[in-house]
Protein backbone atom coordinates (compact mmCIF):
# COMPACT_ATOMS: atom_id res chain seq x y z
CA UNK A 1 0.00 0.00 0.00
CA UNK A 2 1.28 3.47 -0.88
CA UNK A 3 0.34 6.44 1.26
CA UNK A 4 -0.47 9.67 -0.57
CA UNK A 5 0.90 12.63 1.31
CA UNK A 6 1.04 16.39 0.85
CA UNK A 7 4.66 16.86 -0.25
CA UNK A 8 6.99 19.72 0.64
CA UNK A 9 5.94 22.67 -1.54
CA UNK A 10 8.70 25.03 -0.47
CA UNK A 11 9.56 28.10 1.54
CA UNK A 12 6.88 29.19 3.98
CA UNK A 13 4.26 26.68 2.85
CA UNK A 14 3.24 24.40 5.73
CA UNK A 15 -0.29 23.51 4.72
CA UNK A 16 -2.74 23.46 1.83
CA UNK A 17 -6.38 22.75 1.12
CA UNK A 18 -7.38 19.63 -0.79
CA UNK A 19 -9.28 21.32 -3.61
CA UNK A 20 -10.01 18.49 -6.05
CA UNK A 21 -9.77 14.71 -6.23
CA UNK A 22 -9.55 13.51 -9.84
CA UNK A 23 -10.66 10.01 -8.76
CA UNK A 24 -13.11 8.53 -6.28
CA UNK A 25 -12.24 5.86 -3.74
CA UNK A 26 -12.32 2.45 -5.42
CA UNK A 27 -11.20 3.67 -8.84
CA UNK A 28 -8.07 2.52 -10.66
CA UNK A 29 -5.32 5.10 -11.20
CA UNK A 30 -2.18 5.00 -13.32
CA UNK A 31 1.23 6.24 -12.26
CA UNK A 32 1.72 9.85 -13.39
CA UNK A 33 -1.98 10.68 -13.82
CA UNK A 34 -3.28 13.76 -12.00
CA UNK A 35 -4.55 12.42 -8.69
CA UNK A 36 -5.34 15.36 -6.43
CA UNK A 37 -5.13 19.16 -6.51
CA UNK A 38 -4.06 21.25 -3.54
CA UNK A 39 -4.57 24.98 -3.16
CA UNK A 40 -2.49 27.40 -1.12
CA UNK A 41 -2.92 31.15 -0.83
CA UNK A 42 -1.64 31.95 -4.33
CA UNK A 43 -0.94 28.60 -5.97
CA UNK A 44 -2.60 25.39 -7.03
CA UNK A 45 -0.54 22.21 -7.13
CA UNK A 46 -1.46 19.01 -8.97
CA UNK A 47 -0.04 15.86 -7.43
CA UNK A 48 0.38 13.00 -9.90
CA UNK A 49 -0.19 9.45 -8.70
CA UNK A 50 3.14 7.98 -7.51
CA UNK A 51 2.09 4.43 -8.50
CA UNK A 52 -0.48 2.49 -10.51
CA UNK A 53 -3.18 0.73 -8.53
CA UNK A 54 -6.53 1.25 -6.83
CA UNK A 55 -7.31 4.34 -4.77
CA UNK A 56 -8.64 2.46 -1.76
CA UNK A 57 -9.20 5.31 0.63
CA UNK A 58 -9.55 9.11 0.68
CA UNK A 59 -8.55 10.36 4.13
CA UNK A 60 -8.85 14.09 3.38
CA UNK A 61 -11.92 15.10 1.35
CA UNK A 62 -12.16 18.24 -0.79
CA UNK A 63 -12.15 21.37 1.33
CA UNK A 64 -10.02 19.91 4.11
CA UNK A 65 -6.89 21.69 5.33
CA UNK A 66 -3.88 19.38 5.51
CA UNK A 67 -0.30 19.80 6.72
CA UNK A 68 2.83 19.02 4.73
CA UNK A 69 3.63 15.34 5.26
CA UNK A 70 0.07 14.43 6.23
CA UNK A 71 -1.47 11.31 4.64
CA UNK A 72 -4.51 12.12 2.53
CA UNK A 73 -5.21 8.76 0.87
CA UNK A 74 -4.02 5.24 0.12
CA UNK A 75 -3.34 3.37 -3.12
CA UNK A 76 -3.13 -0.41 -3.26
CA UNK A 77 -0.71 -1.55 -5.96
CA UNK B 1 19.84 28.18 -7.38
CA UNK B 2 19.45 27.92 -11.16
CA UNK B 3 21.31 24.62 -11.85
CA UNK B 4 21.29 24.99 -15.62
CA UNK B 5 17.92 26.67 -15.91
CA UNK B 6 17.20 28.95 -18.85
CA UNK B 7 14.10 30.12 -20.66
CA UNK B 8 12.85 31.48 -23.97
CA UNK B 9 10.69 34.60 -24.35
CA UNK B 10 7.41 34.57 -26.28
CA UNK B 11 5.40 37.75 -26.90
CA UNK B 12 1.78 36.97 -27.82
CA UNK B 13 0.59 40.59 -27.91
CA UNK B 14 -3.12 41.22 -27.29
CA UNK B 15 -4.75 37.81 -27.03
CA UNK B 16 -8.01 36.36 -25.74
CA UNK B 17 -7.61 34.95 -22.20
CA UNK B 18 -8.62 31.41 -23.19
CA UNK B 19 -6.22 31.39 -26.15
CA UNK B 20 -3.46 32.50 -23.80
CA UNK B 21 -4.43 29.65 -21.49
CA UNK B 22 -4.22 27.15 -24.40
CA UNK B 23 -0.71 28.39 -25.17
CA UNK B 24 0.26 27.80 -21.56
CA UNK B 25 -1.23 24.29 -21.48
CA UNK B 26 0.68 23.29 -24.62
CA UNK B 27 3.90 24.67 -23.17
CA UNK B 28 3.33 22.96 -19.81
CA UNK B 29 3.15 19.62 -21.65
CA UNK B 30 6.27 20.37 -23.73
CA UNK B 31 8.21 21.47 -20.69
CA UNK B 32 7.07 18.51 -18.57
CA UNK B 33 8.24 16.18 -21.35
CA UNK B 34 11.68 17.84 -21.31
CA UNK B 35 11.54 19.52 -24.75
CA UNK B 36 12.09 22.94 -23.16
CA UNK B 37 13.00 24.20 -19.70
CA UNK B 38 10.92 27.31 -19.57
CA UNK B 39 9.10 29.97 -21.59
CA UNK B 40 8.36 33.49 -20.38
CA UNK B 41 5.14 34.62 -22.07
CA UNK B 42 4.19 38.29 -22.39
CA UNK B 43 0.68 39.27 -23.43
CA UNK B 44 -2.27 41.55 -22.80
CA UNK B 45 -5.87 40.44 -22.51
CA UNK B 46 -9.14 42.03 -23.58
CA UNK B 47 -11.14 42.87 -20.44
CA UNK B 48 -11.81 39.67 -18.51
CA UNK B 49 -12.50 38.87 -14.86
CA UNK B 50 -10.91 35.61 -13.77
CA UNK B 51 -11.87 33.59 -10.72
CA UNK B 52 -9.04 31.67 -9.08
CA UNK B 53 -9.55 28.55 -7.00
CA UNK B 54 -10.12 30.54 -3.79
CA UNK B 55 -12.53 33.01 -5.43
CA UNK B 56 -15.78 33.91 -3.77
CA UNK B 57 -18.53 34.95 -6.18
CA UNK B 58 -19.45 37.95 -4.02
CA UNK B 59 -16.06 39.46 -4.89
CA UNK B 60 -17.47 40.19 -8.36
CA UNK B 61 -19.47 43.28 -7.46
CA UNK B 62 -21.65 43.73 -10.55
CA UNK B 63 -24.18 41.35 -12.11
CA UNK B 64 -23.16 39.24 -15.10
CA UNK B 65 -25.49 41.12 -17.48
CA UNK B 66 -23.91 44.45 -16.65
CA UNK B 67 -20.44 43.01 -17.16
CA UNK B 68 -21.53 41.53 -20.46
CA UNK B 69 -22.83 44.91 -21.61
CA UNK B 70 -19.39 46.32 -20.81
CA UNK B 71 -17.81 43.56 -22.92
CA UNK B 72 -16.25 41.89 -19.89
CA UNK B 73 -16.18 38.11 -19.66
CA UNK B 74 -16.06 36.21 -16.36
CA UNK B 75 -13.91 33.07 -16.54
CA UNK B 76 -12.95 30.38 -14.01
CA UNK B 77 -9.18 29.89 -13.82
CA UNK B 78 -7.31 26.97 -12.26
CA UNK B 79 -4.72 29.20 -10.60
CA UNK B 80 -4.41 30.00 -6.93
CA UNK B 81 -5.87 33.21 -5.54
CA UNK B 82 -9.23 34.98 -5.67
CA UNK B 83 -10.69 37.29 -8.31
CA UNK B 84 -8.69 39.49 -10.64
CA UNK B 85 -9.18 41.58 -13.74
CA UNK B 86 -7.13 41.68 -16.91
CA UNK B 87 -7.47 44.51 -19.40
CA UNK B 88 -5.49 46.32 -22.08
CA UNK B 89 -2.68 48.41 -20.65
CA UNK B 90 -1.84 45.68 -18.16
CA UNK B 91 1.17 43.50 -18.96
CA UNK B 92 0.40 39.84 -18.24
CA UNK B 93 3.46 37.68 -17.69
CA UNK B 94 3.25 33.90 -17.61
CA UNK B 95 6.52 32.30 -16.51
CA UNK B 96 5.92 28.71 -17.64
CA UNK B 97 8.95 27.32 -15.87
CA UNK B 98 10.07 23.83 -14.90
CA UNK B 99 10.45 24.08 -11.13
CA UNK B 100 12.54 20.91 -11.10
CA UNK B 101 15.41 23.21 -12.11
CA UNK B 102 14.45 25.74 -9.44
CA UNK B 103 14.50 23.67 -6.28
CA UNK B 104 10.86 22.51 -6.44
CA UNK B 105 10.01 25.46 -4.23
CA UNK B 106 6.68 27.18 -4.92
CA UNK B 107 7.15 29.72 -2.11
CA UNK B 108 10.55 30.76 -3.44
CA UNK B 109 9.16 30.92 -7.00
CA UNK B 110 6.45 33.38 -5.87
CA UNK B 111 9.01 35.50 -3.95
CA UNK B 112 11.29 35.56 -7.00
CA UNK B 113 8.49 36.76 -9.28
CA UNK B 114 7.90 39.60 -6.82
CA UNK B 115 11.63 40.31 -6.76
CA UNK B 116 11.84 40.60 -10.57
CA UNK B 117 8.87 43.00 -10.75
CA UNK B 118 10.12 45.11 -7.83
CA UNK B 119 13.55 45.40 -9.42
CA UNK B 120 11.96 46.54 -12.70
CA UNK B 121 9.85 49.18 -10.93
CA UNK B 122 12.84 50.40 -8.96
CA UNK B 123 14.61 51.02 -12.28
CA UNK B 124 11.73 53.36 -13.11
CA UNK B 125 12.21 54.99 -9.69
CA UNK B 126 8.93 53.57 -8.43
CA UNK B 127 9.44 52.47 -4.83
CA UNK B 128 7.76 49.07 -4.89
CA UNK B 129 7.77 46.44 -2.16
CA UNK B 130 6.52 43.00 -1.24
CA UNK B 131 4.32 42.68 1.83
CA UNK B 132 4.69 39.59 3.95
CA UNK B 133 1.51 37.54 3.87
CA UNK B 134 0.08 39.49 0.89
CA UNK B 135 1.66 38.06 -2.25
CA UNK B 136 1.92 40.66 -4.99
CA UNK B 137 3.78 43.92 -5.52
CA UNK B 138 2.76 47.09 -3.74
CA UNK B 139 3.46 50.82 -4.03
CA UNK B 140 2.38 53.15 -1.23
CA UNK B 141 0.00 50.44 0.13
CA UNK B 142 -1.64 50.08 -3.30
CA UNK B 143 -1.32 47.01 -5.46
CA UNK B 144 0.48 47.39 -8.78
CA UNK B 145 0.99 43.71 -9.64
CA UNK B 146 -1.10 40.63 -8.78
CA UNK B 147 0.23 37.09 -8.69
CA UNK B 148 -1.46 33.69 -8.94
CA UNK B 149 0.03 30.47 -10.25
CA UNK B 150 -0.69 26.80 -10.89
CA UNK B 151 1.79 23.93 -10.84
CA UNK B 152 1.37 20.71 -12.80
CA UNK B 153 4.08 18.04 -12.92
CA UNK B 154 6.26 20.65 -11.23
CA UNK B 155 5.79 23.01 -14.20
CA UNK B 156 4.51 26.41 -13.10
CA UNK B 157 2.08 28.44 -15.21
CA UNK B 158 -0.25 31.44 -14.88
CA UNK B 159 1.79 34.25 -13.27
CA UNK B 160 1.73 37.97 -12.70
CA UNK B 161 -0.17 40.94 -14.11
CA UNK B 162 1.49 44.35 -13.92
CA UNK B 163 -0.63 47.46 -14.34
CA UNK B 164 1.20 49.76 -16.72
CA UNK B 165 -1.33 52.19 -18.11
CA UNK B 166 -4.76 50.61 -17.76
CA UNK B 167 -8.19 51.96 -16.82
CA UNK B 168 -8.05 51.49 -13.05
CA UNK B 169 -11.73 52.44 -12.72
CA UNK B 170 -12.65 48.96 -13.98
CA UNK B 171 -11.20 47.41 -10.81
CA UNK B 172 -14.24 48.82 -8.98
CA UNK B 173 -16.16 45.95 -10.60
CA UNK B 174 -14.42 43.48 -8.28
CA UNK B 175 -12.80 43.15 -4.86
CA UNK B 176 -9.29 42.50 -6.23
CA UNK B 177 -7.84 39.33 -4.70
CA UNK B 178 -10.89 39.26 -2.39
CA UNK B 179 -9.56 42.20 -0.40
CA UNK B 180 -10.49 45.84 0.07
CA UNK B 181 -7.44 47.16 -1.70
CA UNK B 182 -6.76 49.98 -4.08
CA UNK B 183 -5.03 49.23 -7.34
CA UNK B 184 -2.47 51.47 -8.95
CA UNK B 185 -0.40 51.50 -12.13
CA UNK B 186 2.99 52.65 -13.40
CA UNK B 187 1.24 55.53 -15.20
CA UNK B 188 0.37 57.05 -11.82
CA UNK B 189 4.08 57.59 -11.17
CA UNK B 190 5.65 58.11 -14.59
CA UNK B 191 4.85 60.42 -17.45
CA UNK B 192 3.05 58.62 -20.27
CA UNK B 193 5.84 59.47 -22.72
CA UNK B 194 8.31 57.54 -20.58
CA UNK B 195 6.19 54.38 -20.57
CA UNK B 196 7.36 52.30 -23.48
CA UNK B 197 5.79 48.84 -23.22
CA UNK B 198 8.33 47.22 -25.56
CA UNK B 199 11.13 48.55 -23.38
CA UNK B 200 9.35 47.36 -20.21
CA UNK B 201 9.10 43.84 -21.65
CA UNK B 202 12.81 43.75 -22.52
CA UNK B 203 13.76 45.02 -19.07
CA UNK B 204 11.40 42.64 -17.27
CA UNK B 205 12.68 39.63 -19.26
CA UNK B 206 16.17 40.63 -18.14
CA UNK B 207 15.03 40.86 -14.51
CA UNK B 208 13.59 37.35 -14.76
CA UNK B 209 16.94 36.21 -16.22
CA UNK B 210 18.79 37.79 -13.32
CA UNK B 211 16.52 36.29 -10.69
CA UNK B 212 15.95 32.82 -12.14
CA UNK B 213 19.10 31.99 -14.09
CA UNK B 214 21.85 33.95 -12.42
CA UNK B 215 20.46 33.96 -8.88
Amino acid sequence: MTKIILPELGEGITKAVVSYWYFQAGQAVKKGEDLVEFTTDKATFNLPSPVSGKLTEILAPEGQNVNVGQAIGNIEE
Amino acid sequence: MSSGFDFEVLDLGLIDYQKGFSWQQDLVNEIASGKRKGVLIFCEHSPVITLGRSAKKENVLKPGEQLKSLGIEVVAANRGGDVTLHLPGQLVVYPVFNLRYLGRDIGLFLRNIEKAVISLLNDYRIKATALEGSTGVWVEQKKIASIGIAVKNWVAYHGVSLNINCNLDLFSLIRPCGQDIIMTSMARFIHFNDLNVSEIKIKLADKFKQVFTRG
